[in-house]
């Protein structure tokens, strides 16, 4: 089982870069790279620190460390993406909202126009 | 555009993809009330609605992008409310509701004191849904309802609606954007809000298909209850 911690260690390193690029080409803005970058820390942690994946096993009452450590990354993307479904759901409301904004604006703009020229 | 005519009444008629039957509609409601201004909101139609409403004297909110039938309506309430208008009555852009019945839902907004009034087509006449589940989602929603509302409402899903100043103002900021009728009337009883039911005729659709097809009717009992507990927990979340 050894081989899976070194995997998700691999994986997790992959994860960091993968974000750091990401920002740094700015295809993720920074406040929404932070979750990812939490994730990929406590796993690349936790995959190569025995002892507090051991403890942690203890904790969950799980007689296998690397069977915890899958557990915890399931657990740990739900959360983010949990954390992404809130983030759309304000962004729907604010594009909601915007455009009924455009709408309105547009549609008394047309009239001032039309007023306008009626009067001229 | 300005509010004057019938103590300032609108009509809106929210359409997406109406182009056959949205001026024929337009043409009939500005039959029954002459002078009356009729705001036909096109929600990012594919199709010609918004010239056809033209064409047949509406005028027209246009969505620069496709937000569903409650951000369509929502947006016609905001434009109402903002123009000063102190009645604003929904009418759909397939024909169904024959607008013979909006006088009788104004004089109801105008004398009853309620904020909402529905035209509903179980007061009257056969009343046949226009599908099976569709029927049996408004039973369904009517034994929901009756507890929450404290009075009986006979046909919860009609978009036959018309409201008050009152009740703009509430959905202004808060309402639905799928399927509203139902949450609508759940936002308003938050408020201590009144409505009641006048009896009206709804017809077949004029041309074009019904959005609401049957694995539709059956997301849509699912989402519209999950609305309608939300809206009974939520006490006045704070919105834009
Ligand atoms: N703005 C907007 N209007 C919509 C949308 N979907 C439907 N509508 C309009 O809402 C009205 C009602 O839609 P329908 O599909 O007829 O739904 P219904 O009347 O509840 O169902 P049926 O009884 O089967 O016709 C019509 O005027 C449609 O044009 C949408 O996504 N956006
Ligand atoms: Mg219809």
């Amino acid at each position: 089982m050894e081989e899976l911690l070194d995997f998700t260690a691999g994986m997790s390193l992959a994860l960091l870069v993968l974000v750091l690029f990401s920002i740094r080409r700015q295809h993720i803005r920074v406040e929404y790279s932070v979750s990812w970058f939490g994730a990929a820390l406590a796993l690349l942690v936790l995959s190569r620190w025995p002892a507090a994946l051991e403890t942690l096993a203890g904790w969950l009452g799980i007689g296998n460390p690397p069977l915890a450590l899958l557990l915890i990354i399931g657990m740990l993307f739900l959360l983010v993406i949990f954390r992404l479904s809130v983030i759309i759901s304000d962004l729907k409301d604010a594009n909601i909202a915007l455009t009924q904004r455009v709408a309105i604006l547009e549609y008394r703009l047309d009239n001032l126009h039309g007023e306008a020229r009626t009067k001229a | 555009m300005t509010p004057a005519g019938l103590d300032s009444l609108l009509i809106i008629v929210p359409a997406y993809n109406e182009e056959a039957s949205v001026g024929r509609v337009v043409e009939e409601i500005r039959e029954v009330l002459p002078g009356v201004e009729v705001l036909v909101i096109d929600d990012c139609s594919l199709d010609q609605t918004a010239a056809a409403a033209r064409r047949a004297g509406a005028q027209v909110l246009t969505l620069p992008c496709h937000l569903g039938l409650g951000g369509a309506v929502q947006a016609g309430y905001k434009l109402a409310f903002e123009l000063g208008y102190q009645y604003v009555i929904r009418a759909d852009g397939d024909g169904q509701h024959d607008p013979r019945y909006i006088p009788a839902i104004y004089e109801a907004l105008k004398t009853s004191g309620c904020q909402m009034v529905i035209g509903s087509r179980f007061l009257e006449g056969d009343g046949a849904p226009s599908s099976l589940v569709r029927g049996l989602g408004i039973r369904f929603f009517r034994l929901v309802l009756r507890p929450i509302l404290g009075q009986r409402v006979w046909d919860p899903t009609s978009g036959f609606v018309g409201v008050n100043r009152e009740a703009l103002q509430v959905f202004s900021k808060s309402f639905p954007l799928e399927y509203p009728e139902i949450e609508a009337l759940v936002v308003l009883q938050r408020r201590r809000f009144r409505f009641m039911e006048v009896p009206c005729r709804m017809r077949p659709r004029m041309a074009g298909r019904s959005t609401i097809t049957v694995m539709k009717s059956f997301y849509y009992i699912i989402h519209v209850l999950l609305g309608v507990f939300v809206n009974v927990l939520k006490y006045e979340r704070r919105r834009r």
